[in-house]
């Protein structure tokens, strides 16, 4: 997974910064960002040279991606900045079927000349892979779309935002957590745009400009006296946002319980890390977690997460069908189950769904890496499994005839593969808040913030911490907790949810750094929830004595 | 082809350095041709190859400094870059943490190229993909398999005179089998600099000899058992150990290494039969003689009879607490003892045998506590004998606990680079089953 590479960026000296270029694109000045890049038309002619050329040497279909992929990155601790990173990295990626298997190439040269060499490339490794194919390729058909565009709904380009203003807000942040008890604070923003112009002989030429944000930090507190150490991360969201999410807006906060601050849409990142310092000083001294069976009060930013592993995953048709079994694994969700109808994944309550079109969420764009128009689809619906996420090439395999437009590549040297839409649990039907869902639990924990996540290869068995927890005793949070982890089964933790939040409290979780694939590909997905109250899971002591 | 020799190389970063008007300059030049096959379903799915070549210059000003990075390689491209880089620095803000770049090294001659590696074709990739899924089909299994090479150099030149080039090349195969009833599964892994070594047919045979013996698990109950872990089942939590040798963090108090304001250097920690330590001359996993900061990367011993011996610094905290630099080891090598794998299960009353260990993840990083699950191949031992498959387990442990409860080591086995042995460990904490095949 890339995930270490990025966390390990921090404080990088140029010998470090000699990692994989599709990650990291060559390195430019901030200003350069704001260049417009290649011409719409010119992008529709190069990419109508491999189009032309993969035809007339025999494919049956061909498609082009047009990248511009430019990040922005900011890394400090306490009062220093370590890095500002900008990159950018640009080049076209060819994807044909000739003799009925999939060949890919790709160039960072694109001339005509560059473009027909690269094709040429694709063409020959189709079809020398095609002498041991025995699945010929299939494709759902798709509509053309003609000359189309789209583009994240951003109100502040990142890229318009100087660099300083962002490093004072970085800053302030780890200022404001060393003012309330923090001995260490490292944050990092990560910006990214991705500049994106698709084109494929089934008559679509799609050009798409996408914005994430991630502003992140870690706060450490220590109580020498006893040797002991405690973290508490940002709680913050990813987001397929500008940078308007870091407005800090008060109408987008929410309280939680003992004083928490919780962010919807707009963060407000000094806050949170003034709350982080306290936070992770009162865990030096939170009780230890009675370990027992607990109904557990989950908090969206980190119910996101067990969604993405426990659900996402799970029902990638790839998966499925093992075409991912050499590296993350297969699926329980197998064909019968589906096929049964009656499938309970999940509680009566639990609604699952699949989206590529959610405002603000980092899987949100227009239309998918083939030219699919992205849509909103049922995966469990009343708690029975529906349906999977599913690609051109492999939707017939659940006998249906239309692509789900959830195929992504992370850069154009890639070749794009079935990739996690945004998975969402939908909110309550009525009317039910945060106070109300504590004040009806017994003997509880209450959790939010991602933490520890660990499952199995057929997405059975997982176990998750947390960032921050809380005990629920007859109603009312009675103290922190520490060393809590729950451990359960996938359709035996769905099977006992038995009440979600209503709309009021709906959050996005995000996973920026997502990994899938052999070579390993990252991708940024969302996934939204209400407070949602799970019973009788089993809750363990991490707490160990060395 | 991205590769250029040790005299073209220095001849680029030389016109690259002729550019630089700052008070130092730091060029980092790479490349690497890369191939790969990727099978499922008993069929291959995609293959790919890959070329990427790419400059970096550091240019600073006092304690300003600025990065930019370029991939053509052209005198107009080489000025444009340093003139990048010299903009970058003046923009940016001082780094109190910033160091001069090193003078001249003297470095070891590396051992990490084979042209036999180098050179290997897409044919050849093709061959491996079919030995594994030939004897899968006719063993009724379905293979499901990656293999990657990659020949790449690397070179680095400054201001004050440093220069260091290196040629490396590597494989790596991993291949998942699964019975096609869906109660089996195998895998097996293999990397080598030198291709040569690399069996796919004997690789694939284990790994669907593995996937036949573990059809039909029988669930056993979780709770504290001995183990026999196979070095691709301790890799990772070794490695997450090494990254805890940072002298900074230990220092800070943020580490398992930090202790009463101190560290834990020079303190016995684990069995004291547990040997670990770094060389990247060692003929079974070679590895760089330089780290991109252009240090030169010596034999080190980092636990010596269970004892801490050495903790990495970084230049500047060695500066700040004035000792000598250590830099991170390129590789890392685990003494091993005599006893094959065969052995150590005939030595075993009751235990389990670990293939691997699966989507590891950090508990606490104050004991070092991670969880995760086995994978393609659990098994009960009973008398000496493999009795029959387990479920999977999901475990939580700690590598510090698991070196304190060292039974037997095995024979080393080279796994991501680094040297394992086979491992007998008691007590080793499983926490819940999982159906996972």
């Amino acid at each position: 997974m890339k995930r270490r590479d990025f966390v390990q960026l921090t404080g990088l000296g140029a010998g470090a910064l000699m990692m994989p270029m599709a990650m990291m694109g060559k390195i430019i000045p901030a200003e350069a960002l704001l260049d417009p890049g290649m011409d719409v038309a010119l992008k529709k002619k190069m990419a109508d040279v491999a189009l032309n050329t993969a035809k007339s040497l025999g494919a049956s279909y061909a498609d082009a991606r047009i990248g511009r992929y430019l990040n922005q990155y900011v890394f400090t601790r306490e009062n220093k900045v370590q890095n500002v990173v900008n990159t950018e990295s640009f080049g076209i990626g060819i994807r044909v079927i000739a003799n009925g298997t999939w060949g890919f190439a790709s160039t960072n040269t694109v001339t005509e000349e560059g473009i027909k060499k690269a094709t040429q490339q694709a063409i020959a490794i189709a079809k020398a892979n095609a002498t041991i194919q025995k699945e010929p390729v299939k494709l759902a058909p798709v509509q053309a779309h003609g000359e189309v565009s789209w583009k994240t709904p951003i109100k502040k380009n990142f890229k318009d935002v100087p660099v300083s203003e962002k490093v004072d807000l970085l800053l302030s942040a780890n200022a404001a957590a060393m003012d309330n008890g923090a001995d260490y604070a490292s944050s990092a923003l990560f910006m990214v745009n991705e500049q994106k112009y698709f084109a494929s002989t089934d008559g679509s030429y799609i050009d798409q400009d996408i914005h994430r944000i991630w502003p992140t930090f870690d706060i450490t507190a220590i109580d020498k006296n006893a040797g002991k150490f405690k973290t508490r991360d940002a709680l913050s969201a990813p987001m397929g946002m500008g940078y308007e999410y870091l407005d800090g807006l008060d109408s987008e906060k929410l309280k939680g319980p003992d004083g928490l601050i919780l962010y919807r849409n707009s963060y407000d990142m000094v806050e949170d890390a003034k709350f982080a310092a306290q936070q992770a000083r009162q865990k030096l001294s939170a009780k230890s977690v009675d370990p027992g069976k607990y109904d557990l009060v989950l908090e969206p930013n980190h119910l996101g997460l067990t969604i993405h592993e426990s659900v996402g995953h799970p029902l990638e048709l790839d998966r499925v069908l093992g075409y991912e079994a050499n590296y993350a694994g297969t699926s329980f969700a197998t064909l019968d189950k589906w096929k049964s109808g009656d499938f309970k994944y999940g509680s009566d309550i639990v609604n699952l769904v699949a989206d590529k079109t959610q405002p603000n969420s980092l899987g949100a764009v227009g239309y998918d890496d083939e030219g699919v128009k992205t849509k909103k689809w049922d995966l469990v619906r009343n708690g029975v499994l529906t349906n999977y996420q599913a690609i051109r090439d492999q939707v017939h395999m659940i006998d249906q005839n239309e692509s789900h437009g959830c195929c992504y590549a992370q850069s154009w040297n890639d070749v794009q593969f079935q990739r996690m839409p945004n998975v969402s649990l939908e909110p309550g039907k009525e009317k039910y808040s945060i106070e109300e869902m504590i004040k009806d639990v017994e003997k509880g924990i209450y959790i939010a913030g991602r933490g520890s996540y660990s499952i199995d290869q057929q997405r059975y068995n997982f176990q998750f911490g947390g960032t921050v927890f809380y005990e629920i005793k007859d109603g009312k949070i009675v103290g922190m907790l520490e060393d809590v982890a729950y451990q359960s089964n996938t359709q035996e933790f769905w099977n006992s949810c038995v009440k979600i939040c209503d709309e009021s409290d709906y959050r996005m979780f995000g996973s920026f750094f997502d990994g899938k694939g052999q070579p390993s590909q990252i991708s940024a997905v969302s996934h939204g929830s209400s407070t949602t109250r799970f019973n009788n899971v089993n809750v363990i002591n991490t707490g160990r004595n060395i | 082809m991205a590769i250029y020799t040790k005299e073209e190389a220095r001849k680029i970063m030389e016109k690259a350095l002729s550019f630089s008007s700052a008070d130092a300059c730091e060029i980092n030049m790479s490349g690497s041709e890369s191939g790969n096959i990727r099978y499922a379903r008993n069929t291959v799915s995609t293959s790919g190859h890959r070329s990427n070549q790419t400059l970096v210059v550091q240019s600073s000003f006092g304690k300003k400094s600025g990065t930019a990075t370029i991939d053509e390689f052209d005198d107009a491209s080489l000025e444009k870059v340093v003139k990048r880089a010299e903009e970058l620095a003046k923009l940016s803000p001082e780094n109190p943490e910033f160091m001069e770049p090193l003078g001249p090294q003297t470095y070891d001659e590396s051992i990490t190229y084979v042209d036999k590696t180098a050179n290997i074709s897409p044919e050849y990739r093709a061959s491996v993909a079919k030995k594994s899924i030939e004897p899968a089909n006719a063993k009724d299994v379905t293979a499901a398999g990656f293999f990657n090479d990659r020949h790449g150099f690397s070179a680095m030149l400054n201001s004050k005179g440093l220069f260091a080039y290196n040629q490396a090349t590597n494989m790596d195969f991993t291949v998942t089998m699964r019975t096609n009833d869906g109660t089996g599964s195998g895998w097996v892994t293999r990397d080598f600099n030198d291709v040569s070594k690399f069996d796919a047919s004997e690789a694939s045979k284990v790994a669907i000899d593995k996937a036949v013996m573990s059809k039909q698990a029988k669930a056993i109950e979780p709770g504290k058992y001995t183990v026999i872990l196979e070095p691709a089942a301790s890799i990772d939590l070794l490695s997450n150990m090494a990254y805890s040798f940072d002298a900074r963090r230990a220092d800070e108090g943020r580490s398992f290494m930090s202790k009463d304001g101190g560290t834990k250097l020079g303190e016995k920690i684990v069995d004291e039969r547990v040997n670990i330590y770094s060389d990247p001359l060692h003929h079974d996993v070679p590895s760089a003689t330089w780290n991109g900061e252009g240090q030169p990367i010596k034999k080190m011993k980092w636990i010596e009879n269970g004892v801490v011996k050495n903790l990495a610094y970084s230049r500047y905290w060695a500066k700040e607490k004035g000792v000598e630099p250590v830099p991170f080891p390129s590789n890392f090598i685990m003494e091993g003892g005599s006893a094959s794998l065969e052995d150590l299960i005939k030595n075993t009353k009751k235990g389990i045998l670990v293939t691997r260990l699966w989507y590891i993840r950090s508990v606490d990083p104050q004991t070092l506590l991670y969880t995760g699950l086995t994978r393609d191949g659990t098994f009960y031992i009973e008398n000496g004998k493999l009795k029959h498959p387990v479920k999977n387990f999901r475990f939580n442990e700690s590598p510090i606990i698991m070196l304190n409860n060292l039974e037997t080591l095995g024979q080393q086995v080279r796994i991501d680079g680094n040297l394992v042995p086979y491992m007998k460990v008691r007590d080793f904490t499983f926490t819940s089953l999982s159906d996972a095949v």
